[in-house]
């Protein structure tokens, strides 16, 4: 392990602000696509089981 | 492992199921990596004489940089692919990618910015490199605006794929220009990714970050190319099926 | 071959002049440009012969990519370009016609205009030589890189807004070497050889990028 403490760490030689704010927002970028993407297919999974419920039933009546 | 296998997954009924599969997989494999990477340049590797802690931004840096490059050669690939065979699920591949792409000439630009600000002295320095990551975020940008204004997706996918190849084709003659246009104007003294000498360490904590960052992109756009798909095929007797069961 | 070629410029031309008022809006907008940077940066000589190549250069593409939307448009909605696709000849040969004619009628005539407002910028002589033969040289390229970007959004809404932001990114290398050689005048370096790799550019564009076209237009077309 090369740091002696957690504020060692986080201050990163005085390159904290620079260091945590690229990794910060790399991470931010990664945990959010993926989530966004899959809300989509969530949205998109509802939206067309819910357009073929439409038709099913459309075709049902005369 | 014959050919008719790799005809078989390239229907969008069989490759969904696939991909529905492989996602987890490729998600472990991203765990494993970007733990391991962040582990070597976080908290093991030591500090650069010359670059002081900031060094340690080249951890995200060069992954995301690289990544973006090469997820355009990999979105060109797919373009050209589709063009020649006239195979759907290449297009699907193609504007699935495009994002995450974009996103990663992004997060270069951006970290680019942050090691800029302590080591040049200033966010934005039109240094060869950070200009062509922006050129090719305007490239990406092209592609995404291209695909999603037309209505018509087989259309949407052809012509996305031609503008994928002229700008594959025009990346190297870009990046020749900016780097020269810079040569005469002014030269960078400090590179991002020329560390003297990097160490091994330093050298596999990259390393691991990237194959973390290129498992990811893997990952997020098969997740995406399946949206893709159902939103394509809705009209199919499979993606019927599909919805009716849940 | 060649008959394909000129029989399309010439008609284009024709096309063109009957329409004098695209052009004239073409020399003006790049005229308007170019006028507006003295009024931004204030009118100091050493800095305007500074800015010059670069302001010149970004006026005189942004002008040629003025009339790029009309390029294919009007074909297109005549069904004239149907007819062309459908023929036996080669549709990128028709594309190249076309491109050398949207030249005619813009590159041509912007580089001409240049020198005049290189004098408004206080350019010396030798460099407003260089700025005319620059633009003379590298506007084919615009014209052959921006066929492309007219084939691919051909009939789409919004067209002319996505046009440049699909051609603008290819349009850096040829500024790039275009405003570094009136650059290299102006500093004494001597234009030779950004000239020669704007020529390579030129090239390039005006061999390559008619195929790129008609295939962008085929897909339009289908």
């Amino acid at each position: 392990m090369y740091w002696n403490s957690f504020s060692d760490f986080i201050a990163m030689g005085g390159y904290g602000l620079y260091v945590w704010g690229s990794f910060g927002v790399t991470a931010l970028v990664m945990i959010l696509e993926p989530w966004i993407v899959a809300r989509q297919r969530r949205t998109t999974e509802q939206r067309l089981a819910r357009q073929l419920r439409a038709e099913a039933k459309m075709e049902q009546q005369p | 492992m014959s050919s008719i296998h790799w005809f078989k997954y390239s229907a969008p009924s069989t490759f969904y199921p696939l991909a529905g599969k492989l996602i987890p997989w490729f998600w472990a494999l991203f765990a494993g990596f970007a733990l391991a990477g962040l582990w070597l340049g976080l908290l093991v590797a030591p500090t650069d004489f010359q670059q002081g802690e900031g060094y340690r931004i080249i951890f995200v840096h060069v992954g995301a940089s690289w990544m973006s490059m090469f997820i355009y050669l990999v979105m060109a690939f797919w373009a050209g692919l589709g063009l020649a065979f006239n195979t759907r699920l290449s297009g699907m591949m193609a504007q699935a990618l495009a994002p995450t792409g974009a996103l990663f000439a992004f997060i270069s630009l951006w970290t680019g910015a942050l090691w800029g600000k302590p080591m040049w002295g200033a966010w934005w320095v039109w240094d060869a490199r950070l200009t062509s990551e922006l050129i090719l975020l305007f490239l990406y940008m092209g592609f995404i605006a291209l695909t999603h204004a037309i209505d018509d997706t087989r259309r949407a996918d052809k012509a996305g794929a031609i503008l994928a190849l002229v700008g594959v084709v025009n990346v190297p003659i870009i990046y020749f220009s900016v780097k020269w246009w810079n040569t005469l104007h002014q030269g960078a003294s400090v590179s991002l990714t020329k560390a003297p000498a990097m160490a091994s360490i330093m050298l596999w904590g990259m390393l691991l970050c990237a194959l973390a960052m290129w498992m990811y992109s893997i990952a997020v756009a098969l997740m995406r190319v399946r949206v893709i798909i159902l939103e394509r095929e809705r009209h199919t007797d499979w993606v019927k099926e599909l919805l009716s069961s849940r | 071959m060649l008959a394909i070629v000129t029989h399309t410029i010439a008609r284009d031309l024709r096309l063109a002049l009957r329409r004098p008022a695209d052009l004239a809006s073409v020399l003006f907008f790049f005229i308007i440009v170019a006028s507006l940077f003295p009024l931004g940066v204030g009118p100091e000589p050493d800095l305007l012969r500074q800015l010059a190549p670069g302001v010149l250069w970004v006026g005189a593409l942004l002008a040629t990519m003025l009339s790029l939307p009309r390029l294919f448009a009007d074909d297109y909605r005549d069904g004239t370009l149907e007819q062309l696709a459908l023929s036996p000849n080669p549709l990128g040969l028709m594309v190249l016609g076309k491109v050398i004619a949207h030249w005619l009628v813009s590159g041509l005539p912007l580089a001409l205009l240049a020198p005049v407002l290189g004098l408004q910028f206080d350019l010396p002589a030798e460099a407003l030589w260089v700025l005319t033969g620059s633009i003379l040289l590298g506007t084919p390229a615009l014209s052959g890189i921006g066929a492309i970007g007219a084939g691919l959004t051909l009939g789409l809404r919004g067209g002319g807004v996505l046009l440049s932001l699909l051609v603008l990114p290819l349009y850096i290398p040829v500024l790039i070497f275009g405003a570094g050689a009136v650059d290299a005048t102006v500093s004494g370096l001597g234009p030779g050889a950004h000239l020669s790799l704007l020529a390579a550019l030129t090239v390039g564009g005006v061999a390559f990028a008619p195929w790129a076209a008609a295939a962008a237009l085929k897909i339009a077309l289908e």
